[in-house]
């Protein structure tokens, strides 16, 4: 199955002599059209389905935030729960949106972060990935 | 926070205990944190902005090469060229999120089971065997995406993992409809919710266990499943093995991963995933503007049209004058794909495409066509439409979790 729409109006240098044509799915002409049911339905696969036990090991980060003495209240406090990458990955964000972040984890998600270590760490995270 | 908290660096509190009196924290200075990760390939995500480059690992068990967002809790992102391959995701490159590091990693299928409880005539206490051989087995094609998938291109930025277009997955999920085994527990009248449950805990004692729950109506509907099975083989167990929820045309923070506990409930649901968490400003997109204020904010639901290209990377060089096919994926979200469009001049002239094989509505459906490339700057878009006529938003929608994106995309491309 092979068809051409025709461009029509292109003003665009860049479209100048576009053709488009569309190719058909390679699917043999003539199948049978399925038409999928909405719902979940009885399934054709082999009767028995045996689930196997499973024990993984699941890999540990071994990154620390990066840094000097800065970096000491970040590392005590935010390790347990996550590791840093996802972190350092963050786009530069305002003073005040990293404190509503560590606001968040300690509140929302219950961090045991140490109250006098807030500022050192928002100011690590602002000097980090602050925006400038 | 004390030594022992800072020595909590494993992935278990199991492997805390193994981990105890091991090494401190290895420090890594400077911007080489990353690269530092083992010798491990790098890969730059297309992101406007931001730190662009992750590690490709191939750490994780029953997982191939995957893009690492986060190691612990895991986040690991598909890389993107798995998407031309075929519409079914294989399970060992189907995306991962967790939300709390205490995941179990062990299942040991015969003492495993599944509770049924709260608002029924019988509580339930399920195993394996009686789900897999007591009730009708179904199969349904569905797309699982995260919530925040493509966050990393929210502008103004916000905070949460930056993904590009990875966390999302279409599989062939076999196993039993909720329905079904709802009503082997009986659900009393007056139900109003139905809460899920998994295997995995927070780390810290009294944070917010994560729970999702469906309105009742929609939890018997017939359409949402547990599902045993991923693309005929059990769940690799970051993917929630051995028992997983699957909410068809809705965001994946619904489909509870390692589903132990299905609570009826006969009232609302207020807790802290609910409430407070996943939540959309109730407007057409879940659009908003940064700091806007009044709006209402409702919990995310079902998912909107995306459509991607998926043979042509950005930055590609074409030859000019010379036949091209460009081809991709599109999903519907809440229902099937109607059409997928292209348009090469910026949006003016949208073009037809031809769709490949339907596997279901709620499935991931191939599309194809082909064009002369003539100029230098080529640009195409690709846009789908739904089954209710939902198309694609022409432009990015912005809300503070980075929720919902489904703009229209576009691939810049070079001919010569």
């Amino acid at each position: 199955m092979s068809l051409s729409a025709a461009p029509v109006g292109f003003g665009a240098a860049l479209l100048a002599g576009l053709v488009l044509a569309i190719i058909g799915h390679p699917e043999p002409p003539g199948a049978p059209i399925v038409v999928p049911a909405a719902a979940p339905v009885p399934t054709g696969a082999p009767r028995t389905f045996v689930l196997k036990s499973v024990s993984v090991d699941l890999p540990s980060s071994d990154i620390a935030f990066p840094g000097g003495t800065e970096a000491e209240a970040i590392n005590a406090n935010c390790l347990a729960c996550h590791s840093a990458g996802m972190v350092l990955t963050q786009h530069n964000l305002s003073k005040a949106t990293w404190a509503g972040v560590v606001d968040k984890m300690i509140h929302a998600y219950k961090a045991p972060v140490a109250e006098k270590d807030v500022p050192a760490i928002v100011d690590y995270l602002t000097e980090t990935r602050g925006s400038k | 926070m004390g030594e022992s908290m800072r020595r909590m660096i494993g992935t278990t509190r199991r492997s805390f205990l193994r981990q105890a009196g091991a090494g401190g924290l290895a420090l890594v200075s400077g911007s080489a944190w990353i690269a530092s990760a083992r010798a491990e390939t790098l890969i730059d995500l297309p992101l406007p902005e931001g730190p662009k480059a992750r590690v490709v690992t191939t750490s994780f068990p029953q997982k191939a090469a995957m893009i690492l967002q986060r190691t612990r809790p895991p986040l690991l992102e598909t890389p993107f060229e798995v998407f031309d391959r075929g519409v079914f995701t294989p399970n060992d490159s189907f995306f991962v999120r967790w939300h709390w590091a205490v995941i179990p990693t062990e299942v040991d299928v015969n003492t495993f089971r599944l509770s049924v409880c709260g608002h029924v005539d019988n509580e339930l206490s399920m195993t394996l065997k009686d789900i897999v051989d007591g009730l009708p087995r179904v199969e349904l094609a569905a797309v699982n995406q995260c919530s925040g998938n493509s966050r990393g291109y929210t502008a103004p930025p916000v905070a949460g993992a930056q993904w590009s277009n990875g966390a999302m997955g279409n599989a062939k999920w076999m196993g039993v409809r909720l329905k079904d085994v709802l009503d082997r527990a009986g659900v009393k009248r007056g139900a109003e919710r139905v809460r899920f449950a998994g295997l995995d805990e927070p780390v810290v004692d009294g944070a917010p266990k994560l729970m999702k729950s469906l309105d009742i109506d929609h939890a018997r509907d017939g359409e949402v499943m547990i599902a045993y099975a991923m693309n005929g083989e059990q769940l690799p167990l970051l993917n929630g093995f051995p028992l997983r929820l699957i909410v068809p045309g809705w965001y994946s923070t619904y489909w509870v991963k390692m589903l132990d506990r299905i609570e009826v409930l006969n009232g609302p649901d207020d807790t802290f995933w609910m409430k407070s968490a996943y939540l959309i400003p109730d407007t057409s997109g879940a659009t908003m503007k940064p700091g806007q204020t009044g709006l209402t904010m409702v919990p995310i639901n079902k998912m909107v049209p995306r459509s991607f290209v998926t043979n042509l990377t950005a930055g590609a060089t074409l030859k000019a004058g010379t036949k091209t096919t460009v081809r991709g994926i599109a999903f519907g979200g809440s229902t099937g794909v109607k059409s997928v469009e292209i348009s090469l001049d910026g949006g003016t002239l949208w073009l037809p495409t031809v769709l490949g094989r339907d596997e279901g509505k709620y499935s991931f459906r191939q599309w194809q066509a082909e064009f002369v490339p003539a100029a230098r700057v080529v640009s195409v878009m690709v846009r789908c439409t739904n089954s209710d006529g939902l198309a694609q938003r022409a432009t990015p929608n912005w809300n503070p979790g980075g929720f919902m994106h489904n703009a229209i995309e576009t691939v810049y491309l070079t001919a010569a």
